[in-house]
Formats: C-alpha cells, sequence, structure tokens
C-alpha cells in the first residue's frame, strides 16, 4: 500500500501543503507534489530517504486538460533498492520547473532533452539548449500538437490518401 | 580467316572507355559509412561468407579514397549535413547506393526527424529494397552498379578534361 512507502510517508509529514496525490499501481510508487517545491521534496528524498540515483527526467503532454504537462522525476535508492516516482504539474502558460541540476549532475542533460521535445523551461540549468533536434529546430516534437510529419509536409490522411 | 592480325594473339584490343569502366567497375571502393541497422548487414556482406573483396570492393576509411556511398540506413534530418559533406569530399567519379527501405523512401520512419528518402539530397544510382536488404541483395545490388559503369560513355575522355561523363539511361 501506498500509505505505508516510505517516501509517502516522509512527504505527507513535511510536505502535507504540498503534495497532491500518492499512489501505488504495480509496486510503483508515484507521489505528484506542486512544481514550486519541487526541489525541495527531491532534496529531502535525497538527504534523508537516501534516494540518491536520479534515473530519469522527463515530461507528458496531456493535451486538452490543465494542467497540461507533467514533469516526471525517477529516483532510486541505490542503498535500500526501491524506487520512486515524482511528477510535478506544470501549465502550459508558465511553462517552467526549477532545475535539479543543483541536486544531482545527472539531470543536465535529462532536462535538455525534456526542454528539446516538451519546450519545458528548467530555471537555473546551467545550459539549457537543444540536446537531440538541431540547434535551429523550431517547435517542440513531441508536444502533441506537434504534425507527426513535420510541419513542412502535408498532415497524414490515413494509408489510402 | 581473312581477319588480319598485325598485333597477334597476345594482344586484345578495345576502346578507351571500356577499359576504364573495366577498371572503375572492377574496383569500386565504398566508404566506410553506417547509419543504422543496414549497416550490420552490410558489414556480413563485407565479411568472410559473402566477401566483397572478391569483385575488388573494398571498404575505404576516408572519402577522398572512395568512389562509392553506400546509404545503409535511416538518415535523419540531423545525419544529412554530415552525409552530404561526406558525398562532397569523395572526388569525381562517384555513385551513391540507396541500400534498404529507409534509405529508399524514409520506410516505416514516416517522421518529421527522417528524411524521406536520400534521393532527397544525393544523385542515386541503385536503390536497394528490403528491411534490411540481405546481403545476397546487396551484391545484386552492387553488380548493378557495375553494369551501369560497364555502360557509361566518354569515362575516358572526361577524366582528362574533354566533355562530361554520359551516364547510361536507366
Amino acid at each position: 500500500m501506498a500509505e505505508n512507502n516510505r517516501a509517502v510517508v516522509k512527504l505527507k509529514e513535511r510536505f502535507a501543503d504540498a503534495l497532491l496525490e500518492y499512489k501505488e499501481h504495480r509496486g510503483e510508487v508515484t507521489v505528484t507534489v506542486k512544481k514550486e517545491s519541487i526541489l525541495e521534496v527531491l532534496k529531502c528524498l535525497r538527504d534523508d530517504l537516501r534516494y540518491n540515483f536520479l534515473s530519469d527526467v522527463t515530461a507528458v503532454d496531456y493535451l486538452g486538460q490543465e494542467p497540461r504537462f507533467m514533469v516526471v522525476y525517477h529516483l532510486l535508492s541505490i542503498p535500500n533498492k526501491d524506487r520512486v516516482r515524482v511528477k510535478a504539474p506544470v501549465t502550459e502558460a508558465d511553462c517552467s520547473i526549477d532545475s535539479a541540476t543543483a541536486l544531482w549532475n545527472s539531470a543536465n542533460w535529462l532536462e535538455r532533452e525534456a526542454y528539446d521535445l516538451f519546450g519545458i523551461d528548467f530555471k537555473n540549468h546551467p545550459n539549457l539548449v537543444r540536446i537531440l533536434m538541431t540547434d535551429d529546430w523550431v517547435g517542440h516534437p513531441l508536444r502533441k500538437d506537434y504534425p507527426l510529419q513535420g510541419p513542412d509536409r502535408e498532415p497524414y490522411k490515413g494509408r489510402l490518401s | 580467316m581473312g581477319v588480319n592480325q598485325p598485333l597477334g594473339d597476345n594482344i586484345i584490343t578495345t576502346s578507351l572507355d571500356s577499359l576504364v569502366n573495366w577498371a572503375r567497375k572492377s574496383s569500386i571502393w565504398p566508404m566506410t559509412f553506417g547509419l543504422a541497422c543496414c549497416a550490420i548487414e552490410m558489414m556480413a556482406t563485407g565479411a568472410a561468407k559473402h566477401d566483397l573483396d572478391r569483385f575488388g570492393i573494398i571498404f575505404r576509411a576516408s572519402p577522398r579514397q572512395s568512389d562509392c556511398i553506400i546509404i545503409a540506413g535511416t538518415v535523419t534530418k540531423k545525419m544529412l549535413p554530415v552525409i552530404k559533406t561526406v558525398y562532397e569530399q569523395m572526388p569525381e567519379p562517384k555513385w551513391v547506393v540507396a541500400m534498404g527501405a529507409c534509405a529508399c523512401s524514409g520506410g516505416i520512419f514516416d517522421t518529421y526527424s527522417v528524411v524521406q528518402g536520400i534521393d532527397e539530397a544525393l544523385p542515386v544510382d541503385v536503390y536497394i529494397p528490403g528491411c534490411p536488404p540481405r546481403p545476397e541483395a546487396l551484391l545484386y545490388g552492387l553488380m548493378k552498379l557495375q553494369d551501369k559503369i560497364a555502360n557509361e560513355k566518354n569515362s575516358f575522355g572526361s577524366s582528362i578534361g574533354l566533355g562530361e561523363r554520359l551516364e547510361p539511361a536507366a
């Protein structure tokens, strides 16, 4: 049960007002927190609960919902051999969140990727430039409203069109 | 019988074009250049079992020593300038083989990041379908390229600055 998870217990105690949701699905615990407190939450998980390895930072585009984006952090505790997923909602109007590069250097390229493909601005990132697409690319291709075959082509209308 | 052979039996007479074409088609040196899974199949074709060496096809590690580039794999828009640079560094005459569905047409990658066929950027001589093509298919494509080279006109003249090399009609 998610209520008994050590990360959930700790975050309920320390960040009761920032914790939006927590759940467990197939043995994986996910906590959703407000983006304003993301750095404090991550720092608490890293320093107090020894989730010392940031294995991924990515984002999800829920086009049509508000808030539109969800920034996702995957943490691994190497000493305790368990994982937790932290999510923070980000609105389209204020498409930014604090950079985790101050906590983990591995966040550097992961956040550049999320910026490149989703257009999320990571504040205080040391070098927030594109990492996969070419430097002169326009747009953020993994956004759901980005045309799949590129902006310069007719949209796909089915196999027989 | 009635044919005068002033040169004896040990001399073959031919045209300079045929000689040049024979030399070129018997020593196609492709650029060592792989992009995706097709490159694995290209390596298999070059290795002992299929052995491209017996056609005089020897992979070169520099575009300046190559006269053929096998586009073996998916061409992304990010990779395209690199391929163009490599192609431009190759000396004339040079030929392009589009190996596999991706290089021919973009293949299954009908997306924003993939060039929909290398013929958008380079003049392709041989298209080899397949995903990836088996070594036999690549061998057949390279033999087709040899046939094409063998039928070129003015190969010698163009190499000493007289006119253009004429490619056979496809």
